[in-house]
Formats: structure tokens, sequence, C-alpha cells
């Protein structure tokens, strides 16, 4: 500690550089950051504590093969099974092709099943109550500034309606809040699935998927064999899994989100280390006489490898801390402006120890070469500038 | 008068590969407590080389060297750097001030491998600053002083932690003639005043002036023409 400051003094003797240096490593810990938030987030995604407490079941084929709506009271009567929902995707974009919403057809008691979501109760008796009437998800209303009582054109991939046009018009009559403003509502609008099965042509009485309510969480695996043996050597076999194992099984199928990460974090640290290295590397070397006189005056070798250590691990660790930092403040604010598609968690314990962890790991293997130059530098030799 | 250094049968050799060099030829020399010896001679004759033994950055390759009655040809690396911290203050040609530190703290750095505070270690360097007339100027960085200037801030970090022996390896090489003259006064001071042992390489007669008595060296030899001034 009573060397911090030779340290401090040694990091700033070329200021420039070590600011751009201090740039480039900040630059990298901030993607590490936002790329370990965007991590988080999609392992985050249908954790929710009931999570295990819901199945989904679907069809074993692909989840775009649907299921006969027959099998919703054959569900509900198996033993353990407390309620049972359905949903099928509808898929809509608002105004512009590029503006997917997340848009699903439910059955009437959907909302029962996710108690986690709020919907105001005079809306939700609006909206039980209007076949035409859609909820919308917080984040959604914020972000087109939707109003209630609005027409929302909604442009479906697949579905046509009655006239055979697939753009539909809906009117929304409320709100889906989240309480922990986790659950994935909140960036989702929900249709009547009888207005929908009713308009289309193309759907006739099939169900995208149902949700069951177990009434015992440790029961659930029974229960999920249960529901799969109602449609076994049928042709619509199921497959019933946890909400989680759905949402990962889906983000699985159609990104590999740590390995991107785990790709870009490596490519982005290789290049910091050798970018770092270099200037580490450099700067001992203009240092010799320095460190010389340092030796001359009695400073250990173990002492003078210690402090070219410590200056590229303080460093390495400046940059990190205020990269992480800076993901900290900004985090928050890409969550909004991605209107809710991105649910970027605080940066989190792990994310600092890991963050901190691999500012130290970098911040040792780049010093420790011009540290141990540092080390070996033959006092005479260096004096005399061989 | 007490002998503080004595050099007996000192040679160096330096190997550039496979050819040896040797720089310095059995070397005997005794340096009195209290003396301020200059040391002459053409360049390459080794001066540097026996200088750097004297104050214990490099151990000879035959011969003894002891100072203050102890032997320092066979230290290690380590103790040599222990040994140099309490015993010797160096003073080099082009000053070597670190030149992110600012004079006060360039003087405190000997200070901070003792055991003393930093009011305390604020307060000697602050001494020896005043020590060498440049109290005023201890703020200040090493490129915002003249040459002469941080020769005696290198002077005061020389003696701050109060060595028994200093070594000058050509302090007025690159310093004007009134520069020079203040540096040698201070070292002189040093040397009457408060009874520092002074060893200096200098290629000037003029400096060598200064100095209780002179050796010449030639070709790593002592050669013997010692005069008193
Ligand atoms: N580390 C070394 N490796 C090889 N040769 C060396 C080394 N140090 C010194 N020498 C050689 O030893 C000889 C004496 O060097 P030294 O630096 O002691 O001379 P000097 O008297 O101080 O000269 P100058 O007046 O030019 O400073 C020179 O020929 C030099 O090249
Ligand atoms: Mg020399």
């Amino acid at each position: 500690m009573k060397y911090l400051h030779l340290i401090w003094a040694a990091l700033f003797r070329r200021k420039t550089r070590t600011i751009l240096t201090l740039v480039s490593i900040t630059a990298a810990f901030l993607l590490f950051g936002l790329l370990d938030a965007v991590r988080v987030s999609f392992e985050q995604a249908g954790q929710s504590v009931n999570g295990a407490e819901r199945l989904q079941t679907q069809s074993r084929l692909s989840f775009i093969q649907t299921l006969p709506s027959a099998l919703e009271s054959r569900i509900a009567a198996v033993d353990g099974v407390k309620d049972v929902a359905y949903a099928n995707w509808f898929g809509g974009a608002y105004q512009d092709p590029h503006n997917q919403i997340f848009t699903f057809a439910v059955s009437p008691n959907y909302l029962d099943v996710y108690p986690e979501v709020e919907v105001d109760p005079a809306q939700r008796k609006a909206w039980d109550a209007t076949q035409n009437g859609i909820l919308a998800g917080e984040a959604l209303i914020k972000k087109y500034g939707w109003k209630i009582g609005d027409k929302i054109p909604l442009q479906s991939q697949i579905f046509p309606n009655k006239e055979g046009s697939k753009n539909w018009n809906f009117d929304l009559l409320g709100v889906m809040k989240s309480k922990d403003g986790k659950a994935f509502q909140s960036q989702m609008i929900i249709l009547h699935w009888k207005n929908f099965d009713e308009t289309t042509p193309y759907n006739r009485g099939q169900v995208g998927w149902y949700i069951s309510r177990v009434k015992d969480v440790n029961d659930a695996d029974r229960v999920a064999k249960a529901i799969d043996a109602l449609s076994a050597n049928s042709d619509h076999e199921t497959k019933t899994m946890t909400e989680q194992a759905v949402m990962a099984n889906w983000i699985k199928q159609s990104v590999n989100i740590s390995l991107i990460v785990t790709s870009i974090m490596g490519a982005v640290f290789f290049t910091l280390l050798l970018l770092t290295g270099n200037t580490m590397m450099q700067a001992v070397r203009e240092r010799t006489s320095e460190l010389a006189v340092l030796k001359t005056i009695g400073f250990s070798n173990t002492s003078v490898l210690g402090m070219v250590l410590a200056e590229s691990v303080l460093l390495l660790l400046l940059g990190g801390i205020i990269g992480l930092a800076l993901v900290s403040v900004l985090s928050p604010a890409i969550s909004q402006g991605s209107g809710g598609v991105l649910n970027l968690p605080r940066v989190g314990g792990t994310t600092w120890v890991l963050g901190v962890a691999l500012a130290l790991a970098i911040g040792l293997v780049i010093g420790g070469l011009p540290a141990l130059r540092a080390m070996r530098l033959n006092i005479v030799d260096a004096l005399a500038g061989r | 008068m007490s002998t503080l250094v004595e050099i007996r049968n000192v040679s160096k050799v330096y190997e550039r590969g496979k050819q040896k060099v040797e720089v310095l030829h059995h070397v005997d020399l005794n340096i009195a407590q209290g003396d301020f010896l200059a040391l002459m001679g053409p360049s390459g004759s080794g001066k540097t080389t026996l200088l750097n033994l004297i104050g214990g950055l490099d151990s000879p390759t035959q011969g003894q060297i002891s100072v203050g009655g102890a032997r320092i040809d066979n230290l290690n690396q380590g103790a040599l750097a222990k040994w140099r911290a309490s015993n010797v203050g160096f003073i080099f040609q082009f000053y070597n001030l670190l030149p992110m530190l600012s004079a006060q703290k360039n003087v405190e750095l000997p200070l901070l491998l003792t055991k003393l505070g930093a009011a305390q270690r604020r307060k000697n360097a602050a001494i020896a600053l005043q020590l060498v007339g440049l109290a005023d100027r201890a703020g200040h960085k090493p490129t915002e002083l003249s040459g002469g200037q941080q020769q005696r801030v290198a002077i005061a970090r020389a003696i701050v932690s109060d060595p028994t022996l200093l070594v000058c390896d050509e302090p007025t090489g690159d310093l004007d003639r009134q520069s020079a003259e203040d540096v040698l006064g201070l070292l002189q001071t040093l040397n009457r005043q408060h009874g520092k042992t002074i060893v200096m390489v200098t290629h000037d007669p003029k400096a060598a002036e200064y100095a209780s008595h002179t050796l010449h060296l030639d070709k790593g030899a002592l050669v013997e023409q010692a005069a008193h001034v």
C-alpha cells in the first residue's frame, strides 16, 4: 500500500496511452457486462416461482403442430391437475412487419393460471365480455403509446380473417402488468381463442398448447406422464414439460446464447490481451532506467515484480470496474429502449465477481512477462543503457 | 582515520558471449572513513565498474570487498539490495529521478524501505531538501527543475536515509560550470560537515579538486600517482 502512489504514477506516466488503453478495457468489460446480462436474462426467462407448478403440453412432433380441443376436458380430469388453460400462436405485427409482437389466442381462464399477471378487475371484466377485445402488456402499451379503447390493427403472419385478409383489428380493453416485472405477458398481447377460432377458417377447433396447473408441485412428474398417456399412440401424441423446460428448449432451438456470448467474449478478451499486453510491455521497456534506479536504491527484485504486476492489475481493474459500472447505468436504459423485448437484469453479484476475477486474471497474465523482465533487470546494464 | 571500504585483490570479468573481458585487474584499495575520493581515468578504464562494486550494485569475479567491516562481495542480490538501502547513497550523471514524482516524493523513495511512517518520511525528506537548498521546490516535478536542481534533488535522495557512503558517477558530467560548482560544493559540505564518505568518478580535473585526493585508473588498474590537493 505504501507503494500505491508509485504504481499509480507509473500507470499514468503516459497519460494519453493509458487513457486509450483504459477506454478499450472499459469497452471490453462493458460488452462483457451487457452480454452476460443478456445471457442471464435468457436463463431467467420462465423461471417464475410458479414455473414448476405449471406444465405445458404440446405436440410431441413440433410446437407448430396443433392439438384437438377435446383434450381439454380429458386433461382436466387427470388426477392431480388443478386447472387447464390453452393458447394458440397468433403472431402479430403492428404497423410494420418488423414490429413483431408475441400474440396468443387464449382460453377464457388463461390468466387464472398466471396469477403473477395483474389485470385491473374492471378491465378483465370488460375483456371477458368482449369477443374482439385484447389485453396488452404494460411494456407494449408504453412502447407504442396505446390507450385503453384504442383500435389496434395487427397483422398475422399466418392466419387470415373471414374476409381473407391477414389484417386484424382488435379493441384494446386492458393492461397486463406483472408483479415482479418478469412475466413475459407484460410484452405480449392476448386475444380470445373463441374469436380466433371462429374468425379464421384455418383453425377449426385446434389448440396450440395446453397449460395445466398441478395441485402438488412434487407430483408434477407423475401428472405430466399421465397427461401424455392420454394421447399415447394417437395421431397427436403430446409432450408435457415444465414451462422452464419449454422456454429453455425454445431458446436453445433458436440460438445458443451461451456459445455466442462465450465466443464474442473470447474474441474480445483475446484482442484485449494482445493490446494491453503490448502496452504493458512497452511501458516497462520505456521505464528500464527508472526500474534500475528503484533497484539501486534498494527495492528488492520481488517488490519490483510486484509493482509491475500491481500496475497491470490496477489498469485492468480500473477498466473493468468502470465498464461494469457503465453496464449498471446502461442496462435499465437498454431494457426500456427495447420495449421490454430484452429484460436485462441488474448487474448481479456473480457478474461482478466474474468480471473482477477476469480483470485480475488478465492483469496478471499481461503483467507477468513485463514483471519478470523488470525483476530480472540487471541494474548495472540498465544504468549503462545496455 | 579508520578504513571504511577495503578492496582486496578484486578483479571483474565480463563475459560477452564466449569472449571474456577482464575490466578490473587485481585492484587493492582502502578508503578511509570520512574520505572524499575522486576516481579519474580514461573512458573505458573501469571507473564505473569499480564504483558499482563499491556501492554493491555488482559483485566482483574475484577478491574481497568489505564496507564498514562487513563483507559484501559474497552477498546475494536480495541481501545486497537490503545492504544498499541502509548503507549507500547513489548519485548519477543523469540524475535518474522518477519523472512522474515530485521532488519531495523522489526524495522519500528510499524511506519507503524503512519502517518510518508517512509523516516521518515527509518530514525527513523535507529536511534533506532543505539541506540541498530546494525546500521551495518540493512540489516540482523533475521536468520543472534545472539540471543542477535535479542533481541536488538526487543528492537529497541519496542522503535522506543517512547512509555512511555516497557514490557518485560523474555527478557534474551533464552540468554547466556554475551548477557543477554548486553540486560539488554541496558534496564537499556533506563530506566535511556531515562526515559522509564520498567516492566520486569524474573526468573533470576541476571537479576532482573538491575531493581530498584523487586516484587514477587505467586499463583496469590503479595508477600510483595519488596526490593531495
Ligand atoms: N556489463 C558489461 N558487459 C560487458 N562489458 C562491460 C560491461 N560493463 C562494462 N564493460 C566494459 O568494461 C570496460 C570498462 O567500463 P566502465 O563503464 O567501467 O568504464 P568507465 O571508466 O566508467 O568509462 P566511462 O568514462 O566512459 O564511463 C569497458 O570496456 C566496457 O565496455
Ligand atoms: Mg563510467
